[in-house]
């Protein structure tokens, strides 16, 4: 078993009003250092496969058909193997 | 009678007003085709209505484009037949592929829910026909994701090819080009934010959804 963990965000050059909106209500907590804020999907998939590359061929994959949308988004991942309980 | 079809999905909420559109105000014949269906022989039209299709879980008609009877709406697409996305129907069938670009959160953060001033930016498609050139209609909008995006590329060919069939005239929700319907390129998939079908009886505020309906009838009596 494998465990892919997918973070699925915005383009830069999307505009992300829920993220402006999340980075006000931080200055209006005074927390006035923010710059700027990304936010974004998470996904974790447990994959049934025998080796890393095929786990990082199905995650990007699933990536590419499903969950993010090529027009506005970019995805990274990080697979690893889990423990065999 | 002419046939249309209007697609139902779970969480769509504008398939009974589509139907109503279609047989009460131009009195042809409608059909409500579950999103299980694989199969659209013997429908002049597809319309694709307006809602919350799985819940917009994931991303707005992400899960929609999947439904088993999205090849069937492929393939009617790519013979020339007209499919209509209304609303939720045009995030479907940009998730597809049948449209280019996307349609994001509204630039401020709100669902929109008004009668929205429009111009007629192409009055010479299948859907648009009965409209004069650049008519000014208002049909109602309610989205919170209907701010148009696509790369410059994308919008140059757009307007190359006058795919851009209504705008906004004050735009509401930050769409590029102030786009509020585009067409494909073959000119009969076209997809829409306003609601034409919530605009078909005086009684409702407005008439002007009808033309759309009507201008679908005599592209069909022109071909047969």
């Amino acid at each position: 078993m494998f465990l892919a963990q997918v973070h699925v965000t915005y383009k830069p050059s999307i505009l992300d009003p829920q993220a402006v909106a999340i980075k006000n209500a931080m200055h209006r907590l005074n927390f006035t250092t923010v710059d700027a804020v990304t936010q974004g999907k998470y996904f974790e998939l447990t994959l049934d496969v025998d080796s890393a590359e095929q786990a990082q061929a199905q995650a990007e994959a699933i990536c590419d058909q499903l969950l993010a949308n090529p027009n506005m988004e970019t995805y990274r991942y990080d697979v690893k193997e889990l423990a065999q309980s | 009678m002419m046939k249309f079809a209007v697609i139902s999905f779970p969480g769509s909420n504008c398939d009974e007003d589509l139907y109503y559109a279609i047989t009460d105000a131009l009195h042809e014949d409608a059909t409500i085709v579950p999103h299980t269906a694989t199969d659209l022989a013997g429908f002049d039209a597809v319309l694709i209505p307006g809602g919350f299709s799985y819940g917009d879980y994931l991303r707005s008609g992400a899960i929609a484009k999947f439904a088993p009877v999205m090849p069937a709406v492929k393939q009617f697409a790519a013979s020339g037949r007209p499919v209509l996305g209304i609303c939720n129907g045009f995030q479907i069938l940009t998730e597809a592929g049948l449209l280019p670009g996307t349609l994001q959160h509204n630039r401020d953060m709100q669902f929109i829910c008004e009668p929205e001033p429009l111009t007629v930016t192409n009055h010479k498609t299948m859907f648009t026909s009965q409209f004069d050139a650049n008519q000014v209609i208002t049909l109602p909008i309610a989205h919170g994701e209907g701010n148009y995006y696509c790369d410059e590329q994308t919008l140059a060919s757009l307007k190359a090819n006058h795919q851009i069939a209504f705008t906004y005239r004050h735009n509401p929700n930050g769409s590029v080009n102030d786009i509020a319907g585009i067409t494909n390129q073959a000119g009969n998939v076209l997809g829409m934010m306003p609601h034409p079908e919530r605009a078909v009886e005086t009684i409702l505020g407005s008439q002007d959804g009808l033309a759309i309906f009507e201008s679908l009838r005599q592209s069909q009596l022109r071909t047969v």
